[in-house]
């Protein structure tokens, strides 16, 4: 079973609507709160966990990982830029911490401009790095992908 | 205008709405706050999970707290999270936040006072004071409900919806506010018991009547939630979340070498991530 948002600690910021890969966390109309429109869909990938400042998210995971009394709780720290889980054992033979950098220098420096970076050339497709990546990584019919460039556009709102 | 108390005004015009009666409206206005908020707590049963979870976590807890430390969290959630509405983290929900709690405290307040001690005039001319500030309230009131309304809503600002897309149980609230508001200074600026006088008394109405499905009861719910916060930090409890230490300290260099190995000594702070750009690619 996926994520699940305490309602009373969520304000409603959309945070976690923003980050799901599923698009799967929405806003409730009537208590103004985020909730998991369709459990069966997520991949417990705990974006919204990481993304929710306020961590109201939590997930209630599969029985074969979190057992019922278990706990596996994140925090991620832009500003400091680590990670850090906590795992609790339901039978209380643990409670340890784990830590780790989630960058090497503030966020938003160093992003290369990739319309002055030229594509892979052959020699670097055919590499072990990009050998076996699906052929728009290897952009082996040339240009990036975007919305434009495949005739899309995006549409304000929200679609349930 | 702004200096004339309207309470009295009232009582001047017309003598169906003596102070008496004032008085009677305001009294029964605050026991419909009480018992709504009664059936609000009663009803979700908040209270009842909120102490249990209380206890669960005091058995788990691995500090003690003492009595003097737990006094100075219960002082800084009224500075903070109280008096300055700390647990916003969105700025702008912030400053309406405290528009709106403040203007509408200054608003009842002074409502109040000038009802039970300056309800007619006879009982002596109105200190000016009183109806300036009860109009600055209501104009707070005004400017940080009008700006939730068209801006900051989370439908409007998260999920495209017009500020005119009405939920009828969700923003009655809030409806009834900017109604109390709007109309009790467009009543005093008309003076009298004309329509506006009218509407102003149905928008209280329904703004303290409504405290069952408003969010009323909330500003007893978040103090004692952040009070419960800041306790289970202190206690190692932590709501199970994990504490993030000192990362230029030996001690954490030595447990997890990755830190001073791809982020140096001395990590710099890094900024904002996915904060750096508001929540709204809906």
């Amino acid at each position: 079973m996926p994520t699940y948002v305490h309602m009373t600690r969520c304000d409603g910021c959309g945070e976690c609507v923003d980050i799901c890969p599923s698009d799967i966390m929405h806003i409730d109309k009537t208590i103004r709160r985020a909730y998991n429109i369709e459990p069966n869909m997520c991949w417990e990938c705990y974006s919204c966990v990481k993304a929710c400042p306020h961590h109201a998210i939590d997930v209630r995971g599969y029985a074969d990982f979190t057992p019922l009394g278990s706990s596996v709780r994140v925090h991620r720290d832009e500003e400091k830029g680590v990670i850090a889980w906590r795992i609790i054992f339901r039978n209380g033979s643990k409670d340890f911490e784990l830590l780790a950098p989630i960058t090497t220098k503030p966020w938003g420096e160093g992003i290369p401009d990739l319309n002055t970076v030229s594509a892979p050339s052959d020699e670097m497709r055919n590499s072990q790095l990009l050998y076996n990546e699906p052929k728009y990584i290897r952009m082996d019919e040339g240009g990036l992908h975007t919305l434009e460039s495949n005739k899309l556009t995006m549409k304000e709102g929200v679609y349930y | 205008m702004l200096t004339t108390n309207p309470f009295a005004e009232l009582a001047n015009v017309s003598e169906l709405i003596s102070p008496t009666t004032m008085q009677i409206y305001a009294v029964l206005m605050f026991l419909l706050v009480v018992g709504g908020t009664i059936l609000d707590i009663v009803h979700k049963k908040s209270m009842k999970y909120f102490n249990e979870y209380t206890d669960k976590a005091a058995a788990k807890a691995t500090r003690q707290v003492s009595a003097a430390d737990m006094t100075g969290m219960r002082v800084k959630v009224l500075t903070s999270e109280v008096l300055t509405s700390s647990e916003f983290s969105n700025q702008k929900r912030r400053m309406s936040h405290l528009l709106t709690m403040y203007g509408f405290t200054l608003f009842v307040i002074t409502s109040a006072i000038m009802i039970f001690f300056y309800g007619d005039a006879s009982g002596g001319k109105t200190p000016a004071i009183w109806p300036v500030l009860w109009h600055l309230g209501a104009l707070m009131l005004c400017v940080g409900g009008y700006w939730f309304w068209f801006a900051i809503r989370v439908d409007v600002a998260a999920e495209g919806k017009k500020w005119y897309d009405i939920a009828p149980k969700a923003d009655m609230f809030i409806l009834s506010l900017l109604g109390t508001c709007t109309f009790a200074l467009l009543w005093s600026f008309t003076s009298g018991a004309g329509i506006f006088f009218l509407l102003f008394l149905i928008s209280s109405l329904f703004l303290f009547g409504g405290v069952y499905w408003s969010k009323f009861a909330h500003m007893f719910f978040k103090p004692a939630a952040a009070y419960q916060k800041k306790v289970l930090e202190a206690n190692g409890h932590n709501q199970n979340l994990p504490y993030v230490p000192d990362l230029s300290s030996a001690e954490v260099h030595e447990k997890y070498p990755d830190i001073p190995t791809y982020m140096g000594k001395n990590p710099p702070n890094m900024g904002p991530g996915i904060r750096r750009e508001p929540a709204n690619h809906y």
